[in-house]
């Protein structure tokens, strides 16, 4: 099997479950983001595959061979922490040629490598500066260049532009990806911002409470949503309780929800619906009427909030699309079939 | 307004108190002739000079500066894998050699000279001058052994990991990490101990009083006949000697950390 | 890196070098001490093992209870001066711009550093007749003619303030460093004035610190052992002075180890209070 197996790892630390029988397959050459709320066992999950802490029970396997047992400095994996971690008594230069350093590499050769990371990374010429007079952004980008110093065969992120601004962090998430791309290196990062897991990976794993709840695409992570806590998680949802009458159609908010069938039969269930996916209509004809609460304008998307008696929707729409509608008002509601997702609870 | 003028008031107190038997003493170091007169008597650097010229007060110097140098020597090389482990390891019980290390320090310095004394007498090696060594090393080892404890603490334990992920196994992150990390930190830890080693009486009187003069040895007993300039001399010679090495490690390392305040950074 | 108990005998091995030292160097010479303040004293300043309790009778008299007493009383009364003077000084120190503090640092450090000797020597220079502050003071117009101030217990008093006050600021310092800036300010806004915004804001938020640094100036204080003999008279002799005097002068070992071991007691009995206070403090 070529690429990381992980083959139900657990970690316990005294008590604490942290890592709860883990098991996932990385085909080479993939981006992965491991993604949940903190706590969830996703640092630790990164720890163990960089070998910082060790498994409580389950193998790690790369190409096949079993690295369980392996010492951190004899994996070959780089990695980039959420402190970055940058050695403050050396310079740029130095910092990124460590890895070569250590190995009584040629000094000409470790210098020309951390010119050539360096360009890689946009900062070519800064070699010789001091990391104390970098900006975060500039740091950012040494961790990672230092990381990639040794080619590694696997590059993992703990968290890596947690300390960015927001703007910032949307540019170094693209220019994370289009590195990655290019040099077609098995990446694993971990992050608590769904945004972030949304715009670099090709697979998204969903943790929460040590246990992987979905491994999917992220468009997939996004629309079909396994459970209820991925929904929630990933982006914002309505989710809506809701039950089958015996001939079959399926009742929300007190409504039929036209062409929505029940899955496996079940009798009572709990569906999830975006916001962008509710469609506001005029009162007449609509299966769900609800009582406008809130209207939050945006500029660029408009918030409506409804009650429908007694359940919370929420309508996302643009302003082009808008009805006028304020606080107090009665609205129509579609819920179309083909956007609702009925959750295995 | 009136807030300011009390603040430079009392500063301008405190700083005549402490530094008023100083200005003093370095006036009389001055005398021309051999009185104890202030302000002196004519100028003469005389007195400085017998410091270096005078075989006996060079003869203490020399070993004043031996003995300093070797214990605060010893001190560190004892101090940093004590340091380093209490860093690396959680041992709960081996926080007892960090008692050990700072009780010789807590107490009053008369009980461990009295209990080298009985050592040594009963081992039979009692005015031997590397007893001295050794004693002023255990006396000692608290300084560098805080100061190590507050650069280890500095260290951020992620830089040892990014360090492991890049191939380094520990004896390479010691030696490419921690030791040019904890540098400073050395430095000042032995700079402490250099000092108070120098300015030292009780131990190194009841360890080699008898055999090995120490230059607070010395002015000591040569007050017993009479005051001369050249203890002033060689008072004058410590505070700047103090000063200076003090001053060294407030410019190169973080002296309000290194005394317990928060980074500077934070300020 | 997490700290990781030991796994192996040989993660133990760092400790090596300084258990032993340690071990071989202070807690043996330390338990020789006890050892010979049991033991039997002979004339001429010989001691035969034994396990005797006569060193430690000689408590009993009159005069090591005055010993002991003026001790006592010499150190607190030092260590409350040291207190009283370091307190609103430190507080104004750690308010200063780093630049000044550090000067500051540097100036504490080096006269802490100073040896006995050298502190006894300086102020009993200035409170000589010859180059003493009463020449000041006549030339001021204040007196007649210099005199000798010394030897007297306020030279002594004096001179233990000088050598234990930048030990006691010291102390304070990190207490004082650390101290939120915006308690006082908070107290100003409501209307305290400077100093009673120090007498109610910051003396009872460090009330412990104050009391644990006045209990370590005492120590202090008490292991002085040269200054009593350079400044006082006979009967200003501390228990410290006694010690070294029994042990070199009157070659009576068992006697000096005795009040060794009771100096050690008390002094642990002061130390132990000051960390009672600090994790009482800790677990607020």
């Amino acid at each position: 099997m070529a690429g990381l197996v992980l083959d139900h790892i657990s970690k316990r630390f005294l008590n604490v479950v942290a890592v709860d029988d883990v098991s996932l397959t990385v085909p080479n050459g993939t981006f992965v983001c491991l993604l949940g709320p903190s706590g969830c066992g996703k640092t630790t999950l990164l720890r163990m595959i960089a070998g910082l802490e060790a498994p409580t029970a389950g193998r790690i396997l790369i190409d096949g061979a079993d690295i369980t047992e392996l010492p951190t400095h004899k994996r070959n994996f780089g990695m980039v922490f959420q402190s970055l971690a940058l050695f403050p008594h050396l310079c740029v230069g130095d910092n990124i040629a460590y890895p070569l350093r250590i190995r009584g590499r040629p000094k000409s050769e470790q210098q020309a490598r951390a010119a050539e990371l360096l360009e890689l990374v946009r900062l070519p010429g800064f070699a010789a500066r001091p990391v104390s007079q970098l900006s975060g952004g500039q740091r950012q980008r040494v961790a990672i260049a230092r990381a990639l110093a040794l080619s590694p065969q696997l590059f993992l992120l703990d968290e890596p532009l947690s300390a960015l601004d927001a703007k910032l962090r949307e540019a170094m998430q693209v220019e994370l990806r289009q590195l990655q791309q290019k040099l077609g290196i098995t990446t694993i990062v971990v992050t608590h911002d769904q945004r972030e897991a949304m715009t670099m990976a090709d697979l998204v794993v969903v943790m929460g409470e040590g246990r992987i709840r979905q491994v999917a695409p992220p468009i997939e992570i996004y629309r079909k949503p396994a459970d209820a806590f991925v929904a929630d998680f990933i982006g914002s949802t309505n989710l809506l309780p809701v039950e089958a009458d015996p001939a079959g159609r399926v009742f929300a908010a007190g409504a039929p929800v036209a062409g929505l069938a029940m899955p496996g039969g079940l009798g009572k269930a709990v569906m999830s619906i975006r916001p962008e996916d509710v469609h506001l209509t005029r009162t007449d004809g609509a299966a769900h009427v609800g009582r406008v609460t809130f209207v939050r304008d945006l500029g660029g998307t408009v918030e409506t909030f409804i009650d429908v008696g007694g359940t919370p929707i929420v309508a996302v729409t643009t302003p082009r699309e808008r009805l006028a509608l304020s606080a107090g008002d009665t609205v129509g509601i579609v819920l179309p079939a083909e956007c609702c997702v009925v959750l295995a609870s | 307004m009136t807030g300011r003028l009390l603040r430079t008031a009392y500063f301008t107190l405190v700083a005549l108190f402490l530094a008023g038997p100083l200005i003093v003493v370095a006036g009389v170091s001055l005398n021309e002739r051999k009185t104890l007169l202030f302000p002196p008597q004519g100028l003469s650097l005389a007195w400085y000079g017998d410091l270096f010229t005078d075989p006996g007060w060079r003869g203490a110097l020399l070993a004043s500066l031996a003995i300093a140098a070797l214990s605060a020597g010893l001190a560190v090389a004892m101090a940093l894998p004590l340091a380093w482990f209490m860093w690396r390891r959680s041992a709960p019980w081996t926080r007892i050699f960090v008692v050990l290390g700072a009780a010789p320090f807590m107490l009053p310095p008369v009980i461990t000279a009295l209990g080298f004394l009985s050592f040594w007498a009963t081992l039979g090696f009692y005015g031997q001058a590397w007893t001295a060594v050794i004693s002023h090393a255990i006396f000692f080892v608290t300084l560098p052994l805080v100061t190590l404890s507050l650069g280890f603490a500095a260290i951020d334990r992620s830089l040892v990991e990014a360090a492991a992920t890049m191939g380094a196994d520990s004896r390479t992150i010691f030696r490419t990490i921690v030791l040019p990390m904890i540098r400073p930190y050395m430095l000042s830890g032995y700079a402490f101990a250099f000092v108070l080693s120098l300015n030292e009486y009780i131990v190194a009187y009841m360890t080699v009083g008898f055999t090995t003069e120490t230059l607070p040895i010395k002015i000591f007993n040569a007050l017993r006949y009479g005051y001369t300039p050249t203890m002033a001399a060689v008072a004058v010679l410590f505070v700047a000697l103090a000063a200076l090495i003090f001053g060294l490690v407030a410019r190169f390392g973080d002296l309000p950390r290194l005394l317990g305040a928060w980074a500077s950074e934070e300020r | 890196m997490k700290r990781e108990p030991p796994r192996r005998l040989a993660d133990y091995a760092p400790l090596l070098f300084p258990a032993a030292m340690l071990t071989g160097f202070f807690v043996v010479p330390f338990g020789i001490m006890v050892a010979v303040s049991f033991f039997r004293r002979h004339q001429g300043g010989f001691y035969t093992p034994d396990f005797v309790l006569a060193n430690y009778e000689r408590f009993l008299t009159p005069f090591f209870a005055n010993v002991l007493g003026f001790s006592l009383l010499l150190s607190a009364m030092a260590a409350a001066a040291c207190v009283l003077l370091g307190l609103p000084f430190t507080y104004l120190l750690t308010r200063l711009p780093r630049r000044p503090q550090i000067l500051w640092l540097v100036a504490l450090l080096s006269i802490l550093s100073l040896s006995e000797v050298i502190i006894g020597f300086a102020w009993s220079t200035i409170f000589s007749r010859t180059a003493g502050i009463t020449n000041l003071l006549v030339a001021l117009g204040l007196m007649r003619e210099p005199m000798a101030l010394l030897p007297g217990f306020g030279a002594l008093l004096t001179a233990m303030i000088y050598q234990a006050l930048p030990y006691t600021i010291l102390v304070l310092y990190p207490a004082f460093a650390r101290l939120d800036p915006t308690l006082v300010e908070a107290a100003r806004t409501l209307g305290a004035s400077p100093i009673r915004a120090f007498l109610n804001v910051v003396v009872p938020a460090l009330r412990n610190t104050i009391f644990a640094t006045l209990i370590m100036a005492f120590v202090f204080a008490l292991g002085c052992y040269l200054l009593p003999q350079m400044l006082g008279r006979p009967q200003h002799w501390t228990l410290s002075v006694l010690i070294t005097d029994q042990a070199i002068y009157q070659s009576n070992m068992p006697f000096a180890a005795a009040m060794a071991v009771f100096l050690v007691l008390v002094s642990l009995g002061l130390i132990g209070l000051t960390l009672l206070v600090g994790a009482k403090e800790e677990g607020r």
